[in-house]
């Protein structure tokens, strides 16, 4: 096991295991050739075929998500998508290692994260179409609005789970963030103040190598970004990123940890982003393609795909369910995501207060006048050319 | 919201920093929901005392320290209360909330807002704030004016030790999030505590007059129901008016008053230029420009950085120059 630091049970509250922190291999189960990998064979019969299927499957639409929001995206049905093509062992593998009753704190690039949760496509797209901020329930979801501004969703998280825990329940929080986030200062206050707290929350942090333009030796001289949990004094794991059974296995270990009373736990997970940071950006600048190809060969969904196929659990009934799932999924996105969006504009005004304060009752029926008004306008202008219409016909 | 002093505690004066412990400790005893933390304000109380003996008393689930950092504090009380919390958060002195401006911002703010009202975030961030206490380096900045330009956030402050108290028990019974700015030079001084008191977003004629209306808040109503005694004295019958609540703010009592004395003059701490004072000035202009007889006048805080203590005598609107403001507001037959 790399878990590199657990609590100390022997009472000073030290964190153990500091031989393997300096081991800055990556926790692994499937190796990038789709094989079980090294001293983690033994554990193979642990993996349940089930389980297995359905994370395979997920993946499968995940990605099919990913792919069409892209391509809606080059259609200008979207206003920006930042795809995570490639690193769908972390969205999947985290998301699915949780208890629908557990809260997530995911970021812009986390869509297909959601869209695993449960979440409406069209409802997860909304943020990134431009017709409101969040598109679905956070309390039905349990799923925290998408965060832009970058790691200041980790204190949120932080603030959740010490909450639960306050008030007795089981609920663990888990925050993505991402390689760059893990150098702004709200990412160090959410790790310190969750291991002080001893709160039951997991920081995932997907190191995809890229803030934007910005490679990771540029963020960190760190060995590992799951070295860092030493110095707060929390349970730190790294992950190998592109391997669906070790993400979902460490996010499970450490949910059970949290909810043992152990605290936090911070989880690296060494992947690669695919596609350009976002469709705004030119990768090419910045990167090799063939650094890009070395990634192809470890792509977590055929990683899987390949050792499932090896132990015959792949048929082709399964095969085939899946993709149609898949098409489906991405045919009603086109479909809905083409519709002209409905926005309502009292929306603005209606959501910043409880009881909207007077000064926003006067602006919202300002706006309204104005927008009666033109509609008035428009209204006697086609009226006024029907007459004149009429009156060249007589 | 129900009066919880027996009579022989309201016969009694005690300090405004003590009402706003009372109304702590009554939001506490109320709603188990109700959590204090930040920096000192368990074993020691706070700094100005202000939350002394709530870990004694309520344990340390309910009102505990934390870790130096501000960023941490808000993003922590915005996630309690995602879960259903009411946090009351206090940010030590006024000029360290600034690290935690990102989350208030971008997320105490807005978090209504961008889930259409299915997250409320029912936090009260406490900021002692203003100087005039001998305070060194960032400790006497008046940052009212950044909340109020955030909108989102309600921001109140108190002047009078019983406003303190109710507007405080307001501010935690409130679904939105409220910066309760904390005037802390008025922090020591006493009063008979009332404990029925009135909505956020109303404001309170402190003294009725007929000639000019004073526009204050938080430390500067006391200058200027000074400026508006001496002001009697040559002659001037000064109304003053005590905003209480900034946002949402009471554009009806400031506007009836500006209109029965058809003048005005705003007074606070901070900064003038791009200040709150500006923002009501035009209010006020808008609304009552046909009363008006004279342009609105501020009287603020220099465009300074806040200066060192030996010199914050000559920063601070005194009574001298609300006066001097006042006599300038074209009299004619003066
Ligand atoms: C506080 C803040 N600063 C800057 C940005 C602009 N920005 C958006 S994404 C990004 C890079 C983030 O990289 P990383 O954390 O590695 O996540 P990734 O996009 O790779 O998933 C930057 C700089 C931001 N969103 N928030």
């Amino acid at each position: 096991m790399t878990v590199l630091a657990t609590p100390d049970k022997t009472g000073s509250g030290f964190p153990l295991g500091f031989d393997a922190i300096l081991d800055p291999s990556p926790l692994q189960y499937l190796d990038e050739h789709g094989a079980l990998s090294g001293a983690l064979r033994d554990d193979a019969p642990e993996l349940d075929p089930k389980e297995l299927l359905a994370t395979w499957r997920a993946m499968v639409i995940g990605r099919r998500f990913d792919v069409q929001a892209t391509t809606m995206v080059r259609q200008g049905r979207l206003a920006v998508y930042p795809s995570s093509y490639g690193q769908e062992a972390c969205e999947i593998g985290a998301i699915l290692a949780l208890r629908p009753t557990d809260w997530f704190f995911p970021t812009y690039r986390d869509c297909v994260s959601m869209v695993t949760r449960g979440i409406d496509t069209v409802e997860t797209l909304t943020l990134l179409r431009g017709d409101w901020h969040c598109g679905y329930d956070p309390q039905r979801w349990r799923t925290a609005p998408q965060c832009t501004p970058l790691a200041t969703q980790a204190p949120h998280a932080a603030g959740l789970a010490l909450a639960a825990k306050l008030a007795g329940d089981d609920t663990v929080a888990l925050a993505f963030c991402g390689d760059g986030g893990t150098s702004e200062g709200d990412f160090h206050e959410a790790l310190n103040f969750a291991a002080v707290y001893q709160a039951p929350v997991i920081f995932f942090v997907q190191n995809n190598q890229y803030a934007i333009s910005v490679p990771l030796a540029k963020q960190t001289r760190a060995a590992a970004l799951a070295h860092k949990a030493v110095g707060y004094g929390m349970a730190g794991v790294r992950v190998d990123g592109n391997d669906v059974i070790a993400v979902r296995r460490a996010v499970a270990e450490a949910a059970e940890r949290a909810r043992r009373g152990e605290g936090p736990t911070l989880i690296e997970a060494v992947t690669y982003r695919m596609q350009a940071h976002t469709n705004a950006d030119d990768a090419s600048r910045y990167r090799e393609e063939s650094e890009v190809d070395y990634w192809k060969v470890r792509d977590p969904l055929a990683r899987l795909e390949t050792y499932l196929k090896a132990a015959g659990l792949l048929t082709d009934d399964v095969v085939a369910e899946a993709n149609q799932v898949a098409e489906e999924l991405a045919n009603d996105m086109r479909a809905r995501l083409g519709e002209e969006p409905e926005v309502d504009h009292r929306d603005m005004f209606a959501h910043v207060y409880a009881e909207p304060t007077p000064q926003l009752l006067e602006q919202a029926a300002a706006l309204q006048a104005e927008i009666d008004a033109a509609q008035l306008d428009a209204a006697q202008l086609d009226a006024a050319e029907l007459d004149a219409e009429g009156e060249a016909a007589r | 919201m129900t009066a919880t002093l027996d009579g022989a505690a309201q016969s009694t004066e005690i300090s405004l920093a003590q009402a706003v412990n009372r109304a702590l400790r009554d939001a506490m005893t109320a709603d188990e929901k109700v959590v204090v933390f930040g920096e000192d304000v368990g074993v020691l109380g706070g700094v100005f005392r202000v939350t002394d003996g709530l870990t004694r008393d309520f344990g340390e689930q309910r009102c505990f320290d934390t870790p130096l950092a501000e960023a941490g504090i808000m993003g922590t009380a915005i996630g309690m209360a995602m879960y259903g919390f009411r946090p009351v958060v206090e940010m030590q002195f006024d000029a360290f909330s600034y690290p935690a401006f990102e989350q208030i911002a971008s997320h105490l703010a807005k978090m209504r807002n961008r889930t259409r009202g299915a997250l409320p975030l029912p936090v009260v961030v406490r900021v002692p704030y203003g100087g005039g206490i001998g305070g060194v380096e960032h400790h006497s900045d008046s940052s009212e004016g950044y909340f109020v330009a955030t909108p989102g956030l309600h921001v109140v402050t108190p002047a009078t030790v019983s406003d303190a108290y109710t507007l405080l028990r307001a501010a935690i019974e409130s679904d939105d999030p409220v910066i309760f700015m904390e005037p802390k030079r008025l922090y020591w001084s006493k009063d008979r505590l009332d404990t029925v008191g009135p909505a956020i977003g109303q404001a309170a004629v402190r003294r009725q007059g007929t000639d000019a209306t004073l526009i204050a808040y938080g430390p500067t109503v006391q200058t200027a129901l000074e400026a508006a005694e001496a002001g009697a004295a040559e002659g001037y019958d000064l109304e003053v008016v005590d905003l209480r609540s900034i946002v949402p703010f009471d554009d009806a009592t400031v506007t009836a008053s500006v209109r029965k004395t058809g003048r005005a003059v705003v007074i606070h701490e901070a900064a003038g230029f791009g200040g709150t004072g500006a923002e009501i000035a035009a209010r006020v202009s808008e609304r009552c420009f046909h009363w008006l007889e004279a342009p609105v006048r501020r009287v603020t805080g220099f465009d300074i950085p806040y200066p060192p203590p030996k010199l914050e005598r000559h920063h601070l609107p005194s009574v001298d120059r609300i006066l001097d403001a006042v006599a300038s507001l074209q009299w004619e037959d003066r």
